[in-house]
């Protein structure tokens, strides 16, 4: 592998300037995020590069425990930011959150001890970037599905109420925004599968072939992480729009509406 | 020999601005509820079907509605919106049992039910909503303006489905109208809503 010197990332750096004078020439407004968002890439970066160092010299689960928390707590923010229309207080946090732990560790340990069987099984060179692209793929789905279900909620809450009013029980109510919500959380993992190697060359298979990998070895673990990160995506989606769902009726079987944040 | 139990029992109801009332309803009866616009009525209706939070007891047949799963108390004691609502492509879809016997009650044909939804019109919807909700059998209808975007003769129509699924089933009816000669023609029991509270009106003539 070639190594990287700081002054080829100094030369890479310089195009990103270019851009940032050429937006700023042309009145774009973005130049300012546009360079903060460079420096954030840089430093996050390195920073994590510190503490894999450390992690990978220091093999203790309780150390990748804890790497592994902090990292599901930032997806689980994440995952609450991008819903307009999320749960009040700390359900908003909560439904995102320990349904991506129920799916991307459960998926991550799964691949870990059946699949890699590495030892020790939690050896953080596999368990970090492992369960890192399946949060990063799950808060995405998870994010989609949660955002469609609760606006379903409240735009179509005349149909929910005259179902209920019917006779009807919560979960057939809410029935068929169920599962739109879970269908358009698993979109685009499906389609992210059908174009691979066609239209995209994945990011972490080509790392690999960039670091000397043989190509049918990196297309081999591609394929695994895809249909982990597909598992991962489906079981959080499903999770989550469960939970969330079942959040929006109180024990009366009413609709709820008031647990949901206004825009 | 003592009096059987009213088969609507509302004990204390509180809900915002409604309340607290009480009241009791018998097999048979007709009660119209009026009252300006913004005064509650609406909000009551919903209280009965549990579809809202609210204190106080509601008894059905002397059972509480706590004690019944909320969609099998909603399915005895069903509510008809204003407005009604439609999720399936067509009307018929909505009809689990297939055609609904009192189509030809309410002045609409076969074809009208199996059309797009989208295609009917807001008084046929409105029809089709009434005698959805009868096909359930409920013991306690809750109607708000029923006939509010109706035409004379289609009013009559469903003022007579009302009164004949009232007698038939031994079933109670909640009414909350505008409209004071329609009061006169259906109820056998006239309030109206006075600062949250149910002020009994004497019945002009009875039925």
């Amino acid at each position: 592998m070639i190594t990287l010197t700081l002054a080829d990332l100094v030369i890479a750096a310089l195009l990103v300037v270019l851009l940032a004078l050429l937006s700023m020439h042309l009145k774009t407004g973005i130049s300012r995020q546009l360079v903060i968002a460079a420096l954030r890439t840089a430093i996050q970066l390195s920073l994590i590069g510190l503490v894999l160092k450390v992690l990978f010299e220091n093999v203790q689960l309780g150390w990748v425990a804890v790497m592994a928390t902090f990292m599901l707590l930032v997806a689980g923010r994440e995952v609450m930011a991008r819903q307009e229309r999320r749960f009040k207080g700390w359900w908003g946090y909560a439904v995102g959150t320990i349904s991506m732990f129920l799916s991307s560790f459960t998926v991550t340990v799964f691949a870990l001890v059946v699949i890699l069987g590495d030892t020790p099984w939690y050896a953080p060179q596999y368990a970090i970037p492992l369960l890192g692209m399946l949060l990063g793929n799950t808060m995405n789905g998870i994010a989609i599905a949660m955002d469609r279900l609760t606006h379903a909620a409240w735009e179509q809450r005349g149909v929910i109420e005259a179902r209920l009013m019917l006779g009807e029980r919560w979960d057939e109510a809410i029935s068929e925004m169920r599962r739109q919500a879970i269908r358009s959380g698993m979109i685009p993992i499906i389609n992210a599968m059908a174009a691979a190697g066609i239209i995209s060359l994945p990011g972490m298979m080509t790392g690999q072939i960039l670091a000397g990998a043989a190509p049918v070895d990196a297309v081999k673990y591609q394929i695994l992480i895809m249909f982990l990160i597909t598992a991962g995506t489906g079981l959080g989606t499903m999770a989550a729009v469960t939970i969330g769902a079942k959040h929006l009726f109180d024990k009366r079987q009413r609709l709820c509406l008031d647990r949901l944040r206004e825009k | 020999m003592s009096k059987a139990p009213p088969l609507l029992q509302i004990k204390n109801l509180h809900r915002l601005m409604i309340g607290p009332l009480s009241l009791g309803v018998d097999s048979g009866d007709c009660l119209c509820i009026t009252g300006p616009s913004g005064c509650g009525k609406s909000l009551l209706l919903r209280a009965i079907a549990d579809l809202d939070p609210h204190g106080g007891d509601l008894l059905l047949e002397g059972v509480t509605s706590n004690e019944l799963a909320a969609n099998e108390w909603r399915t005895r004691v069903g509510l008809l919106p204003p407005e009604s609502c439609w999720w399936l492509p067509r009307a018929i879809d909505h009809f689990r049992d297939g055609v609904p016997v009192l189509l030809d009650h309410i002045g609409i044909s076969m074809p009208v039910l199996e059309q797009p939804v989208s295609r009917l019109s807001s008084g046929e919807k409105q029809r089709l909503a009434l005698i959805r909700l009868l096909s359930n059998r409920p013991r306690v209808l809750l109607l708000d303006e029923p006939t509010a975007n109706l035409d004379p003769v289609n009013t009559r129509r469903i003022e007579a489905v009302i009164t004949e699924y009232r007698r038939s089933h031994d079933a109670a009816v909640i009414w909350v109208s505008h409209d004071g000669e329609q009061v006169r023609r259906v109820a056998n029991r006239h309030y109206e809503v006075v600062d949250g509270r149910l002020q009994k009106r004497e019945m002009e003539s009875m039925q």
